[in-house]
């Protein structure tokens, strides 16, 4: 079996901060900070060719870092990785020829070039003759909606527009892996619309062309991804496609809650029944909103008890389907935020 | 992967690959230098006001001495007053290499990591060596719009006359110090690849000393005509291309017998010979710093700590 990706064991370990003056204040205090951060702990997946696969994790979780390492710009502390069948740390040649990797909230080009020159630039790293890169910037400006903008200076366009013109960088030096790092960040509806539809078409028209595509948006991985990765403090945590993870907690119900802000949640933990919850506040309505992952529907009962009793109102309450959240919530005990 | 991926990578490819990544970063700077009026009109313009400074200066001391000189020494004193005239005009022409060096080769790589392009460069399959060429040759002619306008300048608003007996030995003492220059910094850009922020406090640190040490604004012999700490000097600022290739254009645009054949280090061939060396040694140090920092930055992941 042909892999595009492929990783074992693989782990990334960031030193730390050197503040030789503060170490001292720092060990007092166990500043965590200074000290090493382990961003990937062991980690093993495999990619197929064609498949577009998520990571899916909250920020920190270690989706950066992993695709840092794929692409060829940062070491793993041991382990290994191979990006179309070659190791990222010593055939890097032949892996960057066949990458590219577009990360949202972008800054990259030059703010005095046009939009249009901006993504030539690069697809000149590359080798791409201008002739052909050109005419693919042309296609690519008209379906990403930036044909309008093609000879607008960078500096002077939105931050969306910017995106988009980097979502085209990505796709004009034509690869078989696209590594996309959170690519809607920052993109309206339609333009995230635009985007995903482009990227699902890109992997099921083209042959062989594979995605990573990192996010931390759930109804963007359900909706896209072939299979999902759930990555936490560096570490998978599970890995199947979108049906399959929310099917492992298909026995358990979900309930949402909002409640008036709580001001202990620890008689939770310990209910009978409750496999996890997470709760997020909502400052603007000063609400808290809490989501149950139950074994059964029977602790309800003793959970609205148990808000009613620290004397707050119970505004809203409903039984949902399980979302990738909840498979999240079900097996670390907290949500995305 | 399959044959549909099958990517080429025989030396034909790689050499069009590099060739075209060298436009590609040259780009930028060669449209950059002609999409902003304003940054021609500072560029050309303001560095005249440092030049003046030192041509007033100079004359103001000629003119002293005069008042009570013979007509002989008189005229040797306007010659020589001449000639530190155009000394000043040439050295404010090469301030704009340098000045570039500084900033926009040897900070470079710092400034591209701070916007994210340093991790797309990285990426990309191109040799680095493509990339910090790109630089170079984009540098080099955004510059040379000031280096000429300065000499055109100096030309026209100071009268200073250039007497040129070897312009093929001048072109090429002028290219190779461009080259050595360069390779230079893009020895710098390396380094600072690692130094992040610090690169600016160490290019700030070494514009005005190094103006100084390699005579961009006085003959480079007059600091070893002191001997002692004149010398050391000398020879420091000596490292640094500009100093030598500014002595070599000084004595191929002036004539050896300028200010008496007095201030010059060496003739100019030997100076064409050093400059040499020094352009091949500074490419091919850029060449292995460069690979080793690269590797080192990954190891620390300082090629994309702005996105950790």
């Amino acid at each position: 079996m042909a892999y595009a990706v492929e990783t074992r064991d693989l782990t990334r370990v960031f030193a730390g901060k050197k503040r030789r003056f503060r170490r001292k204040r720092a060990a007092s205090e166990g500043d965590e900070q200074l000290g090493p951060v382990t961003a990937l702990d062991r980690v093993s997946i495999q990619i197929r060719e064609g498949e577009l696969f998520g990571l899916l994790g909250p920020n920190g979780a270690g989706k950066t870092t992993l695709i840092k390492i794929l692409a060829t710009l940062l070491l793993p502390t041991s382990g290994q990785a191979f990006v179309a069948g070659h190791d990222v740390t010593k055939d890097p040649f032949p892996i960057r020829q066949r990458i590219n990797m577009v990360s949202g909230g972008e800054t990259s080009g030059y703010g005095l070039l046009t939009t249009r020159e901006n993504v030539w630039m690069f697809s000149q790293f590359y080798g791409v003759p201008s002739k052909v890169a050109k005419q693919r910037i042309d296609e690519l400006m008209h379906v990403f909606g930036l044909w309008d903008k093609r000879d607008a200076k960078v500096r002077l366009i939105s931050s969306g527009q910017r995106q988009k013109m980097n979502m085209i960088r990505g796709f004009v030096t034509d690869p078989d892996i696209l590594f996309l790092d959170e690519p809607t960040l920052g993109l309206d509806v339609n333009a995230a619309r635009t985007v995903r539809d482009y990227v699902m078409n890109w992997v099921g028209r083209e042959r062989g062309k594979t995605v990573l595509l990192t996010t931390h948006y759930m109804a963007e991985a359900d909706e896209m991804c072939d299979r999902i990765a759930i990555i936490d403090k560096g570490k998978i945590l599970a890995c199947d496609t979108p049906e399959a993870l929310k099917r492992m907690i298909h026995t358990q119900t979900t309930f949402r809650l909002e409640v008036d802000p709580l001001r202990d949640t620890s008689t939770f933990q310990g209910m009978d029944g409750v496999v996890n919850f997470s709760l997020k506040d909502d400052a603007s309505k000063n609400r808290t909103e809490l989501t149950f992952i139950l074994e059964d529907e029977a602790p309800v009962a003793e959970i609205l008890s148990a808000i009613t009793a620290q004397g707050a109102k119970v505004h809203a309450l409903r039984k949902t389907e399980p979302t990738l959240e909840d498979v999240f919530i079900s097996m670390v005990g907290r949500g995305f935020e | 992967m399959n044959e549909v991926s099958a990517r080429r990578s025989d030396l034909a490819f790689r050499i069009a690959l590099n060739l075209r990544s060298i436009r590609g970063r040259a780009y930028p700077r060669i449209i950059g230098a002609n999409r902003e009026p304003s940054w021609i009109f500072f560029e050309a313009v303001l560095p005249l006001l440092t030049i003046a400074a030192y041509v007033f200066i100079y004359r103001a001391i000629a003119a002293n001495q005069i008042v009570n000189a013979n007509a002989e020494t008189a005229a040797r004193i306007l010659a020589n007053t001449n000639a530190l005239v155009a000394s000043v005009v040439l050295g404010g022409a090469m301030v704009a290499f340098w000045l570039n060096v500084l900033w926009s080769m040897a900070s470079q790589l710092y400034w591209e990591k701070e916007i994210g392009n340093l991790q797309l460069y990285m990426m990309a399959p191109m040799n680095r060596m493509a990339l910090l060429g790109g630089m170079a040759i984009g540098g080099v002619f955004m510059t040379s719009v000031r280096a000429i306008s300065t000499l055109v300048a100096g030309v026209l608003v100071f009268g200073v006359v250039f007497q040129v007996a070897d312009p093929l030995m001048l072109l090429a003492v002028f290219f190779v110090t461009l080259v050595a220059l360069y390779g230079l910094g893009m020895f710098f850009a390396s380094l600072y690849l690692l130094w992040g922020r610090e690169a600016w406090n160490v290019s700030a640190l070494l514009e005005e000393p190094i103006f100084f040490s390699s005579g961009f604004y006085f003959p480079l012999g007059g600091l070893f005509n002191y001997g002692g700490w004149g010398s050391v000097v000398g020879i420091v600022g000596s490292i640094i291309p500009a100093g030598l290739g500014l002595d070599a254009l000084r004595q191929l645009t002036l004539g050896q017998t300028a200010f008496g054949g007095k201030f010059w280090v060496l003739s100019a061939p030997v100076e064409l010979e050093i400059l040499l060396v020094l352009a091949i040694g500074f490419l091919v140090l850029a060449r292995y710093a460069l690979a080793y920092l690269e590797l080192l930055a990954k190891r620390e992941g300082k090629l994309t700590s702005r996105h950790q």
